[in-house]
């Protein structure tokens, strides 16, 4: 068991590496000269040689690697090219409305898609079955800023339920910081939802196809306990899986989710990153979400055990 | 059971026991052919495609109808409600909206349907060298993974940061970012076509790498490639305009629905027709292909063939 | 004459399932009985109706997309006029079941304790602990060694034929009146086989339930049933004492069935002759067939069989055949 996870840690840092490389060299698989695009159309000669020196452009390519691999296991993620703060500094002061609004839209969207999902296999076929796979369909389709104006339209503007826009911290109180991520948390768990309906859903059909759904029914047993407790625990790990997996998808919409709901998180400061060419945000940015990303995956997948007894390390 | 139904020559002895047959406990399902059958069995499909064939005939025709120059600026006419003159109303800066949702359809089909296809081929490449190269594999698979590590809309972005928008840099940018879902998917399907009898067969008899590549790999692949192909159109689509939206897509001169909803946005508490309108034929066409790619799905897949 | 009496009346059982291509007539129109303490076989080819009855019985088919028609009387009650909750209450209480599928029946994410243990708390209300005791019980009954261990494994760590025993320890857990064993023994390895047979009848007398054996296998019939009831395309064609059926089949597809079947030891008296088999393929369960269902593969079919379909008739004492050429005792050819 320890064993296993020690060997799953350390099959991470491969990964890990690949993510920093590749996050590394997109300065140079991007087209025309790096400098000059970040310097911008007004930018003088002068300019782009800072800008080419501050990015170290000038040394060999694997040995700034090397120094910038070796400053991020330092904690240094480089210095912001607008603000001249510490990219690390940056992301700290704009974590926590990202923190809150991801962890609200994963309780949301699991708390909903789960049963949903379970509902629609259980009902196969009828008017439920249908309502939930078309919703699932709809979410794919409708982006998430698209969600988030009509939320904030209908919600906000017309029936004035709720906030149209902002963050509140949680130190100033639980109810002003949940108010302001409602409708956020919908608009960018909309997708999420849909994604983890419809695998609750087949994986449900799947299962309760089985012999031992059969057994359990020629046992007298209810149907709650069937769905719950027979054919959920076995659908588990596939859901599970998803959830993980899914929250690329909310990385991803939290960007956008942001700056329609004028939340100043991460996401807000990759869109202003952009339009300022900032490139050193860019990168921390990404690292830092794709390591909290298979931080999550890795930790589902030691998980994996809690719910099927067949798997064993 | 009367006599009239008898064939002739047939006579019934006497004291022979015959059987009641029971009657039908339930309605007869009568077999639909043709085009009523074809969307009763595949109505996503049916809808899909058919919404889908408007929105390209809408691109193809957009200058035909009744549209105005997309680009023009008429200052004096801005931010005009919806009204006879401006079907859709105009922006902030007296274009039509209208002739400006009509044309952007041509970018979201356009960078949809090239992401789909190239991302298809070279995951295509990608799965069959990994499938088949155990060396090449453990490297390919180590990139892929930790590809895959950063989420695809992030990693557009990224990428788009560092060059000029344009349609083209949009589409490659999103290519990247899908291309390591496809060569899982492929490399999957090609390391479990490896293992059935009939391909083992044909290596363990000499037969070259390419040829069965092209007789038992390729026509297995096809289908969940076109089926996967068809979803990454749609999220295409939504990247685009996700990009566009944030500012990092398709330059503001090219009219986007995800940059008429970008010009949109400051205005979005008053005018909300100009955000609502593009986002209407986003989603629509986003759907029509996650309908057409659902009922490919289950037209391929026997398995979820559902009885009524 | 048998005068135990009888606890499950079947009745013109129906079972119809609605698919994409047509109505699916699996069970069309099929009456039997079975006595208390009775074991009953119904044999038939793969996709004869016979599985389809078994869960019929028990109400297992999923309505829709399938319907079940005509009445099942157990203990007097018709079974498919019972609630739910009603019908819940006999599922593995008065009338259980076990699979052909050993390997797939049981739920791999709960203990063999849990399993058995649940129907214990379902209809006897047993606690959690007492539950256990009794699964315990249970495993040793059906020939478990170290069953406080097992108990608390799970399904995945047992052999096949171990599994099967706990199918059986589920079964039986609540005393039922009424086994249904659909292929209990299929997919078991032959020795095994022998082995769940022998606990099946030893069991059997211990509880005093009456068996139902859904099989394809004549040898698994011969030792353990008392009386057979064949059936051919969702249609009962032949019914009778086993020794009966065995020396003299008086329906042409019970006779093609058991020409198929190589006897034991024949090679070694010399007399061996070759296996014979039944010719075409059984008619599609979508048409309506007017006449006798196994017309088109029998080789005595007649006009008559094709156009008026051959009632039940007795041939014999307890001996019924459905078809118009059968001969009755007496005037056997042969």
């Amino acid at each position: 068991m320890w064993a296993y996870i020690v060997r799953r840690v350390l099959a991470t840092i491969p990964v890990m590496a690949v993510v920093a490389l590749f996050v590394f060299s997109l300065l140079y698989i991007a087209p025309g000269d790096p400098a000059a695009v970040i310097a911008g159309d007004q930018a003088t000669p002068e300019d782009v040689e800072r800008i080419r020196a501050s990015l170290g452009l000038d040394r060999p390519y694997l040995v700034r690697f090397a120094d910038w691999l070796w400053d991020i296991l330092n904690g240094d993620l480089g210095t912001s090219i607008f603000t001249n703060l510490p990219v690390s500094t940056m992301i700290a002061q704009r974590i926590e409305p990202t923190l809150s609004l991801m962890v609200v839209t994963i309780l949301l969207a699991v708390s909903i898609a789960v049963p949903m999902g379970v509902v629609a296999a259980w009902k196969q076929g009828t008017m439920a079955d249908r309502a939930v796979m078309g919703f699932a369909v709809l979410g794919f389709s409708v982006p998430v800023f698209v969600v988030g104006y009509v939320l904030a339209y209908v919600f906000a503007l017309e029936l004035d339920w709720l906030p149209v826009q902002g963050y509140t911290p949680i130190s100033q109180g639980f109810l002003p910081w949940i108010e302001n991520l409602i409708l956020p948390a919908i608009a960018l768990g909309t997708v999420y939802i849909a994604l983890i309906a419809r695998i609750t859903r087949a994986t449900m059909l799947e299962v309760l196809s089985q012999d031992y759904i059969r057994t359990a029914r020629a046992k007298g047993v209810g149907q709650r306990a069937i769905l719950f407790l027979h054919a959920l625990k076995n659908a588990a790990v596939p859901i599970v899986t998803v959830i993980g997996i899914g929250i690329a998808l909310l990385i991803g919409g939290a960007v956008v989710t942001e700056s329609v709901f004028a939340i100043p998180g991460l996401g807000r400061l990759t869109v202003d990153a952009i339009l300022r060419r900032d490139y050193p945000v860019i990168q921390g940015v990404v690292l830092l979400f794709s390591f909290v990303y298979v931080l999550v995956n890795l930790v589902i997948d030691l998980l994996y055990t809690l719910f099927d007894p067949r798997i064993r390390y | 059971m009367s006599a009239t139904s008898l064939p002739p020559g047939v006579t019934i002895p006497p004291g022979l026991a015959i059987a009641k047959l029971p009657g039908d406990i339930l309605p007869e399902v009568k077999p639909k052919r043709g085009a009523i059958g074809f969307l009763r069995r595949h109505p996503t499909m049916a809808i899909g495609g058919g919404l889908l064939l408007v929105m390209v005939l809408v691109a193809v025709f957009a200058p035909f109808l009744w549209t105005k120059d997309p680009t023009a600026l008429a200052p004096a006419l801005r931010t005009r409600e919806p009204s006879a003159d401006f079907w859709f109303g105009t922006d902030m800066l007296g274009r039509d909206v209208y002739s400006r949702v009509l044309y952007g359809a041509r970018v979201s089909l356009i960078v949809g349907f090239s992401v789909a296809i190239l991302a298809s081929i070279a995951g295509l490449v990608i799965g069959l060298v990994s499938g088949f190269n155990r060396l090449a594999d453990s490297i390919i698979m180590r990139v892929m993974d930790g590809m895959m590590s950063i989420p695809p809309i992030l990693l557009a972005i990224a990428l788009m940061a560092l060059t000029r928008g344009s349609v083209r840099n949009v589409i490659i940018a999103i290519t990247i970012a899908e291309i390591p879902r496809v060569s899982r998917l492929v490399r999957g399907v090609v390391l479990s076509l490896r293992e059935q009898p009939y391909v083992e067969a044909a290596v363990a008899s000499g037969t070259r790498t390419w040829k069965i590549i092209f007789k038992h790999i390729l026509p297995n692949t096809l289908a969940p490639l076109t089926v996967q192909a068809t979803y990454i159109c749609a999220a295409a689509m939504i990247t685009e305009a996700i990009l566009s939206f944030i500012g990092a897509g398709t330059p503001p001169i090219i009219p986007s629905w995800g940059n008429i909803m970008a010009e949109g946005r400051a205005l979005w508490q008053v005018k909300p027709y100009i955000v609502f309108f593009p986002a209407v034929f986003l989603s629509i066409t986003v759907l029509a292909v996650n309908l057409l790619g659902d009922g490919l799905r289950d037209a391929i897949d026997p398995r979820l063939a559902k009885r009524i | 004459m048998d005068n135990r009496p009888v606890l499950l009346e079947v009745e013109n059982l129906q079972t119809h399932f609605r698919t994409m291509d047509g109505v699916n007539r699996a069970v069309d129109g099929v009456s039997f009985h079975v006595r208390s303490g009775e074991t009953l076989a119904i044999v038939g080819e793969s996709g004869c109706g016979k599985s389809v009855t078994a869960m019929s019985i028990l109400r297992l088919i999923p309505e829709p997309p399938g319907k079940i028609a005509g009445s099942i009387r157990f203990q007097g009650r018709d079974l498919l006029g019972l609630s739910d909750k009603e019908m819940r209450d006999i599922r593995g209480n008065e009338i259980s079941m076990i699979f052909q599928e050993p390997m797939t029946s049981l739920n791999p994410v709960l203990t063999n304790g849990q399993q058995i243990g649940e129907t214990l708390r379902l209809h006897q209300g047993l606690s959690k602990s007492q539950a256990e005791e009794r699964a315990v019980e249970m495993l040793r009954l059906v020939g478990i060694p170290e069953p406080g261990r097992r108990v608390r494994e799970y399904p995945h760590q047992l052999s096949g034929g171990m599994r099967q025993r706990v199918m059986i320890a589920i079964a039986l857990a609540c005393n039922p009146k009424l086994l249904i064993a659909d292929e209990p023994t299929t997919a078991l390895d032959v020795t095994i086989q022998a082995q769940i047979l022998d606990l099946m009848r030893d069991l059997k007398t211990r509880v005093g339930a009456a068996i139902v054996i859904i099989t394809h296998d004549l040898g698994v019939v011969a030792e353990v049933a008392e009386r057979v009831v064949v059936m051919y395309a969702g249609r009962k064609v032949e019914e009778a004492p086993v020794a009966d059926l065995f020396r003299t089949p008086r329906h042409p597809y019970t006779q093609g069935l058991l020409g198929s079947v190589p006897k034991l030891g024949s090679s070694l008296t010399g007399q061996t002759s070759r296996l014979s088999e039944i010719p075409g393929l059984v008619p599609s369960l979508k048409q309506k067939i007017p006449g006798c269902v196994f017309a088109s593969r029998c080789p005595k079919a007649s006009d008559l069989c094709r156009a008026v379909p051959p009632g039940l008739a007795l041939k014999a004492p307890g001996h019924f055949a459905a078809c118009h050429y059968a001969e009755a005792e007496g005037s056997v050819a042969a």
